[in-house]
Protein backbone atom coordinates (compact mmCIF):
# COMPACT_ATOMS: atom_id res chain seq x y z
CA UNK A 1 0.00 0.00 0.00
CA UNK A 2 2.71 2.43 1.08
CA UNK A 3 4.90 1.79 -1.97
CA UNK A 4 2.12 2.92 -4.27
CA UNK A 5 1.75 6.38 -2.70
CA UNK A 6 4.63 7.90 -4.66
CA UNK A 7 3.53 6.50 -8.06
CA UNK A 8 -0.08 7.57 -7.47
CA UNK A 9 1.02 11.07 -6.49
CA UNK A 10 3.23 11.24 -9.57
CA UNK A 11 0.37 10.25 -11.83
CA UNK A 12 -2.00 12.72 -10.18
CA UNK A 13 0.61 15.48 -10.50
CA UNK A 14 1.05 14.51 -14.15
CA UNK A 15 -2.70 14.79 -14.71
CA UNK A 16 -2.78 18.27 -13.17
CA UNK A 17 0.21 19.28 -15.29
CA UNK A 18 -1.51 18.06 -18.44
CA UNK A 19 -4.69 19.86 -17.37
CA UNK A 20 -2.90 23.21 -16.96
CA UNK A 21 -1.08 22.70 -20.24
CA UNK A 22 -4.28 21.80 -22.07
CA UNK A 23 -5.96 24.88 -20.58
CA UNK A 24 -3.26 27.05 -22.12
CA UNK A 25 -3.49 25.33 -25.49
CA UNK A 26 -7.30 25.38 -25.67
CA UNK A 27 -7.85 28.91 -24.35
CA UNK A 28 -4.97 30.59 -26.18
CA UNK A 29 -6.86 31.37 -29.43
CA UNK A 30 -9.53 33.32 -27.52
CA UNK A 31 -6.89 35.20 -25.49
CA UNK A 32 -4.94 36.10 -28.66
CA UNK A 33 -8.12 37.20 -30.37
CA UNK A 34 -9.06 39.48 -27.46
CA UNK A 35 -5.56 40.93 -27.34
CA UNK A 36 -5.57 41.63 -31.07
CA UNK A 37 -8.86 43.49 -30.79
CA UNK A 38 -7.51 45.56 -27.93
CA UNK A 39 -4.43 46.20 -30.02
CA UNK A 40 -1.92 44.84 -27.53
CA UNK A 41 0.79 42.25 -27.97
CA UNK A 42 0.75 39.48 -25.37
CA UNK A 43 4.00 38.16 -23.96
CA UNK A 44 4.09 34.44 -23.21
CA UNK A 45 3.67 34.83 -19.45
CA UNK A 46 0.74 37.23 -19.96
CA UNK A 47 -0.82 34.75 -22.35
CA UNK A 48 -0.53 31.93 -19.83
CA UNK A 49 -1.92 34.10 -17.05
CA UNK A 50 -4.85 35.08 -19.24
CA UNK A 51 -5.69 31.52 -20.30
CA UNK A 52 -5.91 30.50 -16.66
CA UNK A 53 -8.26 33.33 -15.69
CA UNK A 54 -10.88 33.61 -18.44
CA UNK A 55 -14.56 33.94 -17.57
CA UNK A 56 -15.84 31.39 -20.07
CA UNK A 57 -12.80 29.29 -20.96
CA UNK A 58 -12.97 26.22 -23.15
CA UNK A 59 -11.17 24.38 -20.39
CA UNK A 60 -11.03 26.07 -16.98
CA UNK A 61 -7.83 25.63 -15.02
CA UNK A 62 -8.08 23.50 -11.85
CA UNK A 63 -7.75 26.44 -9.50
CA UNK A 64 -10.68 28.22 -11.22
CA UNK A 65 -12.84 25.16 -10.61
CA UNK A 66 -11.63 24.96 -7.02
CA UNK A 67 -12.52 28.62 -6.44
CA UNK A 68 -15.97 28.09 -8.00
CA UNK A 69 -16.61 25.06 -5.81
CA UNK A 70 -15.50 27.01 -2.72
CA UNK A 71 -17.75 29.93 -3.65
CA UNK A 72 -20.80 27.78 -4.30
CA UNK A 73 -20.47 25.48 -1.31
CA UNK A 74 -18.99 27.37 1.61
CA UNK A 75 -19.84 30.96 0.82
CA UNK A 76 -23.44 30.44 -0.28
CA UNK A 77 -26.30 29.58 2.04
CA UNK A 78 -27.26 25.92 1.74
CA UNK A 79 -30.85 26.82 0.92
CA UNK A 80 -29.79 29.07 -1.95
CA UNK A 81 -30.55 27.87 -5.47
CA UNK A 82 -26.99 28.66 -6.45
CA UNK A 83 -25.47 26.52 -3.74
CA UNK A 84 -23.82 23.38 -4.97
CA UNK A 85 -24.59 21.71 -1.65
CA UNK A 86 -28.31 22.19 -2.32
CA UNK A 87 -28.04 20.61 -5.77
CA UNK A 88 -25.84 17.80 -4.48
CA UNK A 89 -28.39 17.02 -1.81
CA UNK A 90 -31.17 16.74 -4.41
CA UNK A 91 -29.08 14.33 -6.45
CA UNK A 92 -27.90 12.46 -3.38
CA UNK A 93 -31.41 11.86 -2.06
CA UNK A 94 -32.54 10.43 -5.41
CA UNK A 95 -29.40 8.32 -5.56
CA UNK A 96 -29.88 6.88 -2.09
CA UNK A 97 -33.59 6.16 -2.60
CA UNK A 98 -32.87 4.46 -5.93
CA UNK A 99 -29.99 2.56 -4.39
CA UNK A 100 -32.16 1.30 -1.55
CA UNK A 101 -34.96 0.28 -3.94
CA UNK A 102 -32.49 -1.37 -6.33
CA UNK A 103 -30.71 -3.27 -3.57
CA UNK A 104 -34.02 -4.48 -2.16
CA UNK A 105 -35.29 -5.59 -5.55
CA UNK A 106 -31.94 -7.19 -6.38
CA UNK A 107 -31.77 -9.22 -3.18
CA UNK A 108 -35.41 -10.30 -3.51
CA UNK A 109 -34.85 -11.44 -7.10
CA UNK A 110 -31.64 -13.24 -6.15
CA UNK A 111 -33.37 -15.14 -3.34
CA UNK A 112 -36.17 -16.11 -5.73
CA UNK A 113 -33.69 -17.22 -8.36
CA UNK A 114 -31.65 -19.33 -5.95
CA UNK A 115 -34.65 -21.08 -4.38
CA UNK A 116 -36.96 -21.42 -7.37
CA UNK A 117 -35.79 -23.23 -10.45
CA UNK A 118 -38.59 -21.94 -12.66
CA UNK A 119 -37.70 -18.40 -11.78
CA UNK A 120 -34.01 -19.07 -12.39
CA UNK A 121 -34.68 -20.38 -15.87
CA UNK A 122 -37.25 -17.82 -16.97
CA UNK A 123 -36.10 -14.58 -15.32
CA UNK A 124 -32.30 -14.77 -15.33
CA UNK A 125 -31.82 -14.48 -19.12
CA UNK A 126 -34.15 -11.48 -19.19
CA UNK A 127 -32.29 -9.76 -16.37
CA UNK A 128 -29.11 -10.03 -18.41
CA UNK A 129 -30.89 -8.88 -21.57
CA UNK A 130 -32.42 -5.95 -19.69
CA UNK A 131 -28.97 -4.49 -19.18
CA UNK A 132 -28.14 -4.44 -22.88
CA UNK A 133 -30.97 -1.92 -23.28
CA UNK A 134 -29.36 1.46 -22.76
CA UNK A 135 -31.80 2.49 -20.03
CA UNK A 136 -30.25 5.91 -19.68
CA UNK A 137 -31.56 6.62 -23.14
CA UNK A 138 -35.05 5.76 -21.98
CA UNK A 139 -34.78 7.98 -18.92
CA UNK A 140 -36.52 11.03 -20.45
CA UNK A 141 -39.55 8.95 -21.36
CA UNK A 142 -39.84 7.43 -17.89
CA UNK A 143 -39.66 10.91 -16.35
CA UNK A 144 -42.24 12.41 -18.71
CA UNK A 145 -44.68 9.49 -18.47
CA UNK A 146 -44.49 9.34 -14.68
CA UNK A 147 -44.99 13.10 -14.59
CA UNK A 148 -48.12 12.67 -16.71
CA UNK A 149 -49.64 10.20 -14.24
CA UNK A 150 -48.84 12.58 -11.41
CA UNK A 151 -45.66 11.05 -10.01
CA UNK A 152 -42.92 13.66 -9.92
CA UNK A 153 -40.03 14.81 -7.83
CA UNK A 154 -37.79 12.21 -6.31
CA UNK A 155 -39.42 8.97 -7.37
CA UNK A 156 -38.94 9.01 -11.18
CA UNK A 157 -35.22 9.67 -10.79
CA UNK A 158 -35.00 7.00 -8.12
CA UNK A 159 -36.66 4.51 -10.45
CA UNK A 160 -33.96 5.06 -13.08
CA UNK A 161 -31.31 4.66 -10.39
CA UNK A 162 -33.06 1.51 -9.25
CA UNK A 163 -33.03 0.03 -12.74
CA UNK A 164 -29.29 0.63 -13.04
CA UNK A 165 -28.39 -0.58 -9.57
CA UNK A 166 -30.44 -3.77 -9.18
CA UNK A 167 -28.48 -5.70 -11.81
CA UNK A 168 -25.08 -5.88 -10.10
CA UNK A 169 -26.84 -6.80 -6.86
CA UNK A 170 -28.77 -9.67 -8.48
CA UNK A 171 -25.69 -11.08 -10.17
CA UNK A 172 -23.52 -10.73 -7.07
CA UNK A 173 -26.13 -12.12 -4.67
CA UNK A 174 -26.95 -15.12 -6.86
CA UNK A 175 -23.27 -15.93 -6.95
CA UNK A 176 -22.94 -15.31 -3.21
CA UNK A 177 -25.99 -17.33 -2.16
CA UNK A 178 -24.65 -20.21 -4.22
CA UNK A 179 -21.13 -19.89 -2.85
CA UNK A 180 -21.40 -22.42 0.04
CA UNK A 181 -19.87 -25.64 -1.25
CA UNK A 182 -21.41 -29.10 -1.13
CA UNK A 183 -19.57 -29.98 2.07
CA UNK A 184 -21.04 -27.04 3.97
CA UNK A 185 -24.54 -27.70 2.60
CA UNK A 186 -24.25 -31.36 3.64
CA UNK A 187 -23.04 -30.32 7.06
CA UNK A 188 -26.02 -28.09 7.67
CA UNK A 189 -28.31 -30.87 6.45
CA UNK A 190 -26.82 -33.33 8.94
CA UNK A 191 -27.74 -30.83 11.62
CA UNK A 192 -31.30 -31.19 10.36
CA UNK A 193 -31.60 -27.50 9.44
CA UNK A 194 -34.71 -26.41 7.60
CA UNK A 195 -34.44 -24.50 4.30
CA UNK A 196 -34.99 -21.18 6.04
CA UNK A 197 -32.38 -22.00 8.70
CA UNK A 198 -29.97 -22.94 5.94
CA UNK A 199 -30.67 -19.60 4.31
CA UNK A 200 -30.26 -17.45 7.41
CA UNK A 201 -27.34 -19.29 8.98
CA UNK A 202 -25.30 -20.40 5.98
CA UNK A 203 -26.24 -18.93 2.64
CA UNK A 204 -26.89 -15.33 3.66
CA UNK A 205 -23.73 -14.91 5.76
CA UNK A 206 -21.52 -16.45 3.08
CA UNK A 207 -22.97 -14.14 0.44
CA UNK A 208 -21.87 -10.98 2.27
CA UNK A 209 -18.49 -10.43 0.55
CA UNK A 210 -20.23 -10.72 -2.83
CA UNK A 211 -23.02 -8.39 -1.70
CA UNK A 212 -20.60 -5.64 -0.70
CA UNK A 213 -18.62 -5.91 -3.92
CA UNK A 214 -21.83 -5.45 -5.92
CA UNK A 215 -23.11 -2.67 -3.65
CA UNK A 216 -20.11 -0.55 -4.62
CA UNK A 217 -20.87 -0.95 -8.33
CA UNK A 218 -24.57 -0.40 -7.67
CA UNK A 219 -23.90 2.84 -5.82
CA UNK A 220 -21.81 4.27 -8.65
CA UNK A 221 -24.43 3.22 -11.19
CA UNK A 222 -27.20 4.70 -9.06
CA UNK A 223 -25.52 8.11 -9.01
CA UNK A 224 -25.18 8.08 -12.80
CA UNK A 225 -28.87 7.23 -13.03
CA UNK A 226 -29.88 10.11 -10.78
CA UNK A 227 -27.75 12.60 -12.72
CA UNK A 228 -29.10 11.54 -16.10
CA UNK A 229 -32.61 11.44 -14.65
CA UNK A 230 -32.32 15.16 -13.94
CA UNK A 231 -31.52 16.11 -17.52
CA UNK A 232 -35.00 15.96 -19.08
CA UNK A 233 -36.82 17.70 -16.24
CA UNK A 234 -35.73 20.99 -17.73
CA UNK A 235 -32.76 21.78 -15.52
CA UNK A 236 -34.63 22.57 -12.32
CA UNK A 237 -32.38 21.24 -9.61
CA UNK A 238 -29.65 18.71 -9.02
CA UNK A 239 -26.16 18.15 -10.35
CA UNK A 240 -27.49 16.95 -13.71
CA UNK A 241 -29.47 20.17 -14.03
CA UNK A 242 -26.32 22.16 -13.30
CA UNK A 243 -24.56 20.29 -16.09
CA UNK A 244 -27.38 20.99 -18.53
CA UNK A 245 -27.76 24.65 -17.56
CA UNK A 246 -24.02 25.09 -17.81
CA UNK A 247 -23.95 23.62 -21.30
CA UNK A 248 -26.85 25.85 -22.41
CA UNK A 249 -25.15 29.05 -21.28
CA UNK A 250 -21.55 28.05 -21.97
CA UNK A 251 -20.68 28.27 -18.27
CA UNK A 252 -17.81 25.81 -18.42
CA UNK A 253 -16.60 26.50 -14.90
CA UNK A 254 -20.06 25.62 -13.61
CA UNK A 255 -20.05 22.36 -15.57
CA UNK A 256 -16.66 21.37 -14.26
CA UNK A 257 -17.52 22.20 -10.66
CA UNK A 258 -20.72 20.12 -10.90
CA UNK A 259 -18.68 17.33 -12.44
CA UNK A 260 -16.03 17.41 -9.70
CA UNK A 261 -18.80 17.51 -7.10
CA UNK A 262 -20.40 14.43 -8.66
CA UNK A 263 -17.04 12.69 -8.67
CA UNK A 264 -16.47 13.53 -5.02
CA UNK A 265 -19.97 12.29 -4.20
CA UNK A 266 -19.34 8.99 -6.01
CA UNK A 267 -15.98 8.52 -4.35
CA UNK A 268 -17.41 9.34 -0.93
CA UNK A 269 -20.36 6.96 -1.26
CA UNK A 270 -18.21 4.10 -2.53
CA UNK A 271 -15.68 4.70 0.24
CA UNK A 272 -18.52 4.69 2.80
CA UNK A 273 -19.64 1.26 1.60
CA UNK A 274 -16.03 0.15 1.80
CA UNK A 275 -15.87 1.16 5.46
CA UNK A 276 -19.18 -0.59 6.26
CA UNK A 277 -17.88 -3.65 4.46
CA UNK A 278 -14.70 -3.75 6.50
CA UNK A 279 -16.51 -3.33 9.79
CA UNK A 280 -19.27 -5.82 8.97
CA UNK A 281 -16.96 -8.50 7.63
CA UNK A 282 -14.64 -8.10 10.58
CA UNK A 283 -17.48 -8.58 13.05
CA UNK A 284 -18.61 -11.64 11.10
CA UNK A 285 -15.07 -12.99 11.26
CA UNK A 286 -14.55 -12.92 7.51
CA UNK A 287 -11.90 -10.30 7.01
CA UNK B 1 -63.24 -7.18 -19.87
CA UNK B 2 -62.48 -9.90 -22.39
CA UNK B 3 -58.91 -8.65 -22.75
CA UNK B 4 -58.28 -8.79 -19.02
CA UNK B 5 -59.56 -12.35 -18.82
CA UNK B 6 -57.36 -13.18 -21.79
CA UNK B 7 -54.34 -11.66 -20.08
CA UNK B 8 -54.91 -13.59 -16.88
CA UNK B 9 -55.41 -16.79 -18.88
CA UNK B 10 -52.15 -16.25 -20.76
CA UNK B 11 -50.37 -15.58 -17.50
CA UNK B 12 -51.63 -18.77 -15.85
CA UNK B 13 -50.92 -20.86 -18.96
CA UNK B 14 -47.39 -19.49 -19.27
CA UNK B 15 -46.73 -20.02 -15.61
CA UNK B 16 -47.98 -23.59 -15.74
CA UNK B 17 -45.95 -24.33 -18.87
CA UNK B 18 -42.76 -22.94 -17.35
CA UNK B 19 -43.17 -24.82 -14.08
CA UNK B 20 -43.69 -28.04 -16.03
CA UNK B 21 -40.81 -27.37 -18.40
CA UNK B 22 -38.33 -26.43 -15.70
CA UNK B 23 -38.82 -29.74 -13.88
CA UNK B 24 -37.65 -31.55 -17.01
CA UNK B 25 -33.97 -32.37 -17.07
CA UNK B 26 -32.23 -29.42 -18.63
CA UNK B 27 -31.33 -29.72 -22.27
CA UNK B 28 -30.73 -26.84 -24.63
CA UNK B 29 -34.24 -26.65 -26.05
CA UNK B 30 -35.82 -26.32 -22.60
CA UNK B 31 -33.23 -23.76 -21.51
CA UNK B 32 -34.18 -21.71 -24.56
CA UNK B 33 -37.94 -22.27 -24.40
CA UNK B 34 -38.49 -21.20 -20.79
CA UNK B 35 -37.22 -17.60 -21.13
CA UNK B 36 -38.91 -17.30 -24.52
CA UNK B 37 -42.28 -18.30 -23.05
CA UNK B 38 -41.70 -15.86 -20.20
CA UNK B 39 -40.99 -13.03 -22.63
CA UNK B 40 -43.95 -13.86 -24.86
CA UNK B 41 -46.29 -13.98 -21.86
CA UNK B 42 -45.00 -10.61 -20.71
CA UNK B 43 -45.69 -9.01 -24.11
CA UNK B 44 -49.16 -10.58 -24.39
CA UNK B 45 -50.05 -9.41 -20.88
CA UNK B 46 -48.85 -5.91 -21.75
CA UNK B 47 -51.04 -5.90 -24.85
CA UNK B 48 -54.02 -7.24 -22.91
CA UNK B 49 -53.56 -4.73 -20.11
CA UNK B 50 -53.34 -1.78 -22.48
CA UNK B 51 -56.47 -2.86 -24.35
CA UNK B 52 -58.38 -4.14 -21.33
CA UNK B 53 -57.86 -1.08 -19.14
CA UNK B 54 -57.94 1.34 -22.08
CA UNK B 55 -54.58 2.91 -21.18
CA UNK B 56 -53.92 6.13 -23.03
CA UNK B 57 -51.39 5.46 -25.85
CA UNK B 58 -49.59 8.63 -24.81
CA UNK B 59 -48.63 6.91 -21.58
CA UNK B 60 -48.01 3.37 -22.67
CA UNK B 61 -48.56 2.25 -26.27
CA UNK B 62 -49.50 -1.37 -26.92
CA UNK B 63 -46.80 -3.68 -28.38
CA UNK B 64 -48.84 -4.00 -31.58
CA UNK B 65 -48.91 -0.20 -32.00
CA UNK B 66 -45.15 -0.10 -31.50
CA UNK B 67 -44.66 -2.83 -34.10
CA UNK B 68 -46.81 -0.93 -36.60
CA UNK B 69 -44.86 2.25 -35.97
CA UNK B 70 -41.58 0.35 -36.27
CA UNK B 71 -42.57 -1.06 -39.65
CA UNK B 72 -43.82 2.27 -40.99
CA UNK B 73 -40.78 4.36 -40.00
CA UNK B 74 -37.89 2.08 -40.82
CA UNK B 75 -36.12 4.78 -42.84
CA UNK B 76 -36.02 7.14 -39.84
CA UNK B 77 -34.84 4.36 -37.58
CA UNK B 78 -32.16 3.35 -40.08
CA UNK B 79 -30.92 6.93 -40.39
CA UNK B 80 -30.73 7.25 -36.61
CA UNK B 81 -29.02 3.89 -36.37
CA UNK B 82 -26.30 4.96 -38.82
CA UNK B 83 -25.79 8.29 -37.06
CA UNK B 84 -25.67 7.02 -33.49
CA UNK B 85 -24.46 3.45 -33.65
CA UNK B 86 -22.21 3.22 -36.69
CA UNK B 87 -20.74 6.73 -36.60
CA UNK B 88 -20.85 7.59 -32.89
CA UNK B 89 -20.75 4.44 -30.81
CA UNK B 90 -18.75 2.10 -33.02
CA UNK B 91 -15.96 4.49 -33.97
CA UNK B 92 -15.64 5.62 -30.35
CA UNK B 93 -15.62 2.00 -29.20
CA UNK B 94 -12.81 1.06 -31.58
CA UNK B 95 -10.71 4.16 -30.79
CA UNK B 96 -11.30 3.96 -27.03
CA UNK B 97 -10.65 0.23 -26.67
CA UNK B 98 -7.64 0.42 -29.00
CA UNK B 99 -6.11 3.35 -27.10
CA UNK B 100 -6.76 1.65 -23.77
CA UNK B 101 -5.13 -1.54 -25.03
CA UNK B 102 -1.99 0.29 -26.20
CA UNK B 103 -1.81 2.26 -22.94
CA UNK B 104 -2.19 -0.95 -20.97
CA UNK B 105 0.81 -2.50 -22.71
CA UNK B 106 2.94 0.57 -21.97
CA UNK B 107 1.69 0.72 -18.38
CA UNK B 108 2.41 -2.95 -17.90
CA UNK B 109 6.00 -2.49 -19.12
CA UNK B 110 6.82 0.05 -16.39
CA UNK B 111 5.96 -1.08 -12.89
CA UNK B 112 6.04 2.48 -11.56
CA UNK B 113 3.33 3.55 -14.00
CA UNK B 114 1.24 0.49 -13.22
CA UNK B 115 1.26 1.14 -9.49
CA UNK B 116 0.43 4.78 -10.06
CA UNK B 117 -2.14 4.50 -12.81
CA UNK B 118 -4.12 1.48 -11.62
CA UNK B 119 -5.59 3.06 -8.46
CA UNK B 120 -6.34 6.23 -10.41
CA UNK B 121 -7.93 4.17 -13.20
CA UNK B 122 -10.04 2.21 -10.73
CA UNK B 123 -11.17 5.47 -9.17
CA UNK B 124 -12.03 7.09 -12.52
CA UNK B 125 -13.89 3.96 -13.65
CA UNK B 126 -16.35 4.48 -10.77
CA UNK B 127 -16.98 8.15 -11.56
CA UNK B 128 -20.02 9.45 -13.45
CA UNK B 129 -18.00 9.96 -16.65
CA UNK B 130 -21.21 10.61 -18.55
CA UNK B 131 -21.08 14.11 -17.07
CA UNK B 132 -18.20 14.85 -19.43
CA UNK B 133 -20.71 14.75 -22.28
CA UNK B 134 -21.66 18.48 -22.28
CA UNK B 135 -17.99 19.49 -22.23
CA UNK B 136 -17.05 17.20 -25.08
CA UNK B 137 -20.05 18.33 -27.10
CA UNK B 138 -18.80 21.88 -26.61
CA UNK B 139 -15.31 20.96 -27.79
CA UNK B 140 -16.06 18.71 -30.74
CA UNK B 141 -19.28 20.20 -32.08
CA UNK B 142 -22.74 18.72 -32.46
CA UNK B 143 -22.02 16.01 -35.01
CA UNK B 144 -20.93 12.43 -34.40
CA UNK B 145 -17.33 13.33 -33.51
CA UNK B 146 -18.37 14.58 -30.07
CA UNK B 147 -20.43 11.41 -29.52
CA UNK B 148 -17.44 9.28 -30.42
CA UNK B 149 -15.32 11.33 -28.01
CA UNK B 150 -17.77 10.68 -25.17
CA UNK B 151 -17.69 6.96 -25.96
CA UNK B 152 -13.86 6.99 -26.01
CA UNK B 153 -13.72 8.57 -22.55
CA UNK B 154 -16.36 6.17 -21.19
CA UNK B 155 -14.84 2.92 -22.41
CA UNK B 156 -11.19 3.85 -21.83
CA UNK B 157 -10.79 3.22 -18.11
CA UNK B 158 -12.78 -0.02 -17.69
CA UNK B 159 -10.86 -1.41 -20.67
CA UNK B 160 -7.51 -0.18 -19.32
CA UNK B 161 -8.04 -1.64 -15.86
CA UNK B 162 -9.14 -5.00 -17.25
CA UNK B 163 -6.27 -5.28 -19.71
CA UNK B 164 -3.61 -4.35 -17.15
CA UNK B 165 -5.14 -6.88 -14.78
CA UNK B 166 -5.10 -9.50 -17.53
CA UNK B 167 -1.48 -8.91 -18.46
CA UNK B 168 -0.58 -9.83 -14.89
CA UNK B 169 -2.61 -13.03 -14.98
CA UNK B 170 0.31 -15.35 -15.77
CA UNK B 171 2.09 -16.90 -12.80
CA UNK B 172 5.81 -16.88 -12.10
CA UNK B 173 6.27 -20.48 -13.24
CA UNK B 174 4.91 -19.76 -16.73
CA UNK B 175 7.04 -16.64 -17.09
CA UNK B 176 10.12 -18.53 -15.91
CA UNK B 177 9.46 -21.15 -18.56
CA UNK B 178 9.38 -18.47 -21.27
CA UNK B 179 12.59 -17.14 -19.79
CA UNK B 180 14.34 -20.50 -20.01
CA UNK B 181 13.25 -20.72 -23.65
CA UNK B 182 15.24 -17.50 -24.13
CA UNK B 183 12.11 -15.58 -25.20
CA UNK B 184 12.48 -11.83 -25.64
CA UNK B 185 10.00 -9.43 -24.01
CA UNK B 186 7.93 -9.19 -27.17
CA UNK B 187 7.89 -12.95 -27.72
CA UNK B 188 6.81 -13.47 -24.14
CA UNK B 189 4.10 -10.87 -24.61
CA UNK B 190 2.77 -12.28 -27.87
CA UNK B 191 2.98 -15.98 -27.03
CA UNK B 192 2.20 -16.14 -23.33
CA UNK B 193 0.89 -13.01 -21.68
CA UNK B 194 -1.50 -11.66 -24.32
CA UNK B 195 -3.26 -15.00 -24.80
CA UNK B 196 -3.48 -15.37 -21.01
CA UNK B 197 -4.92 -11.87 -20.78
CA UNK B 198 -7.69 -12.55 -23.31
CA UNK B 199 -10.44 -13.51 -20.80
CA UNK B 200 -9.85 -10.22 -18.97
CA UNK B 201 -9.63 -8.22 -22.18
CA UNK B 202 -12.94 -9.65 -23.35
CA UNK B 203 -14.50 -8.88 -20.00
CA UNK B 204 -13.52 -5.25 -20.57
CA UNK B 205 -14.75 -5.34 -24.16
CA UNK B 206 -18.14 -6.68 -23.05
CA UNK B 207 -18.56 -4.01 -20.36
CA UNK B 208 -17.59 -1.42 -22.95
CA UNK B 209 -20.34 -2.47 -25.41
CA UNK B 210 -23.19 -1.27 -23.21
CA UNK B 211 -21.22 1.80 -22.12
CA UNK B 212 -20.59 2.74 -25.74
CA UNK B 213 -24.30 2.72 -26.62
CA UNK B 214 -25.26 4.62 -23.49
CA UNK B 215 -22.56 7.22 -24.09
CA UNK B 216 -23.49 7.80 -27.72
CA UNK B 217 -27.20 8.17 -26.97
CA UNK B 218 -26.94 10.32 -23.85
CA UNK B 219 -24.38 12.64 -25.49
CA UNK B 220 -27.06 13.50 -28.03
CA UNK B 221 -29.23 14.99 -25.28
CA UNK B 222 -26.68 17.81 -25.03
CA UNK B 223 -26.93 18.80 -28.67
CA UNK B 224 -26.95 16.92 -31.96
CA UNK B 225 -27.83 17.29 -35.62
CA UNK B 226 -31.46 16.49 -36.41
CA UNK B 227 -30.91 12.78 -36.53
CA UNK B 228 -29.73 10.15 -34.10
CA UNK B 229 -31.40 7.89 -31.57
CA UNK B 230 -30.89 10.16 -28.57
CA UNK B 231 -32.17 13.18 -30.50
CA UNK B 232 -35.22 11.23 -31.71
CA UNK B 233 -36.01 9.96 -28.23
CA UNK B 234 -35.82 13.37 -26.58
CA UNK B 235 -37.80 15.18 -29.27
CA UNK B 236 -40.43 12.45 -29.64
CA UNK B 237 -41.00 12.49 -25.90
CA UNK B 238 -41.64 16.19 -26.25
CA UNK B 239 -44.17 15.53 -29.02
CA UNK B 240 -45.73 12.70 -26.98
CA UNK B 241 -45.07 10.30 -29.89
CA UNK B 242 -44.31 7.52 -27.48
CA UNK B 243 -44.73 4.76 -30.04
CA UNK B 244 -41.73 6.14 -31.95
CA UNK B 245 -39.75 6.32 -28.69
CA UNK B 246 -40.54 2.69 -28.02
CA UNK B 247 -39.54 1.77 -31.56
CA UNK B 248 -36.16 3.44 -30.92
CA UNK B 249 -35.88 1.52 -27.67
CA UNK B 250 -36.52 -1.71 -29.56
CA UNK B 251 -33.74 -0.78 -31.98
CA UNK B 252 -31.44 0.05 -29.07
CA UNK B 253 -32.25 -3.24 -27.36
CA UNK B 254 -31.61 -5.24 -30.54
CA UNK B 255 -28.37 -3.38 -31.26
CA UNK B 256 -27.21 -3.68 -27.64
CA UNK B 257 -27.91 -7.40 -27.49
CA UNK B 258 -26.35 -8.04 -30.91
CA UNK B 259 -23.26 -6.02 -30.02
CA UNK B 260 -22.84 -7.84 -26.72
CA UNK B 261 -23.61 -11.21 -28.31
CA UNK B 262 -21.10 -10.60 -31.09
CA UNK B 263 -18.32 -9.83 -28.63
CA UNK B 264 -19.33 -12.87 -26.55
CA UNK B 265 -19.16 -15.10 -29.65
CA UNK B 266 -15.74 -13.72 -30.50
CA UNK B 267 -14.68 -14.40 -26.93
CA UNK B 268 -15.83 -18.00 -27.25
CA UNK B 269 -13.75 -18.42 -30.40
CA UNK B 270 -10.62 -16.79 -28.95
CA UNK B 271 -10.65 -18.12 -25.38
CA UNK B 272 -11.99 -21.62 -26.11
CA UNK B 273 -9.32 -22.99 -23.74
CA UNK B 274 -10.57 -21.13 -20.66
CA UNK B 275 -12.45 -23.17 -18.01
CA UNK B 276 -15.45 -20.85 -18.10
CA UNK B 277 -15.89 -21.57 -21.82
CA UNK B 278 -15.05 -25.28 -21.73
CA UNK B 279 -17.64 -25.97 -19.06
CA UNK B 280 -20.52 -25.07 -21.36
CA UNK B 281 -21.48 -27.06 -24.40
Amino acid sequence: MRQSVLPVLTVVALIFGLWYGAAVALNAPWARDQAQRAGVELSFSELVADTWAQKKPKLPAPHQVAVEIWNTTVEKKITSKRSLVYHSWITLSATLLGFALGTGLGIALAVGIVFNRTMDMSVMPWIIASQTVPILAVAPMIIVVLNAVGVSGLLPKAIISMYLSFFPVVVGMVKGLRSPDAMQLDQIRTWNASTSQGFWKLRLPSSMPYLFASLKIAMAASLVGAIVGELPTGAVAGLGARLLAGSYYGQTIQIWSALIMAAALAAGLVALIGVIQRVALKRMGMA
Amino acid sequence: MGWIVFGIAVWLAGWWANVRLSTLSGNRAVALAVPLIFGAVLILMWEAAVRGFGINPVLLPAPSAIAVRFASSTHILWQDFVQTVLKGALSGYVIGCGAAFMTAIVVDRFDFLRRGLLPVGNFVAALPIIGMAPILVMWFGFDWQSKAAVVVVMVFFPMLVNTVEGLRATDAMQRDLMHTYGASYWQGLAKLRLPAAMPFIFNGLKIATTLALIGAIVAEFFGSPIKGMGFRISTSVGQLALDLVWAEIVVAAIVGSAFYGGVALLEKAVTFWHPSQRGRT
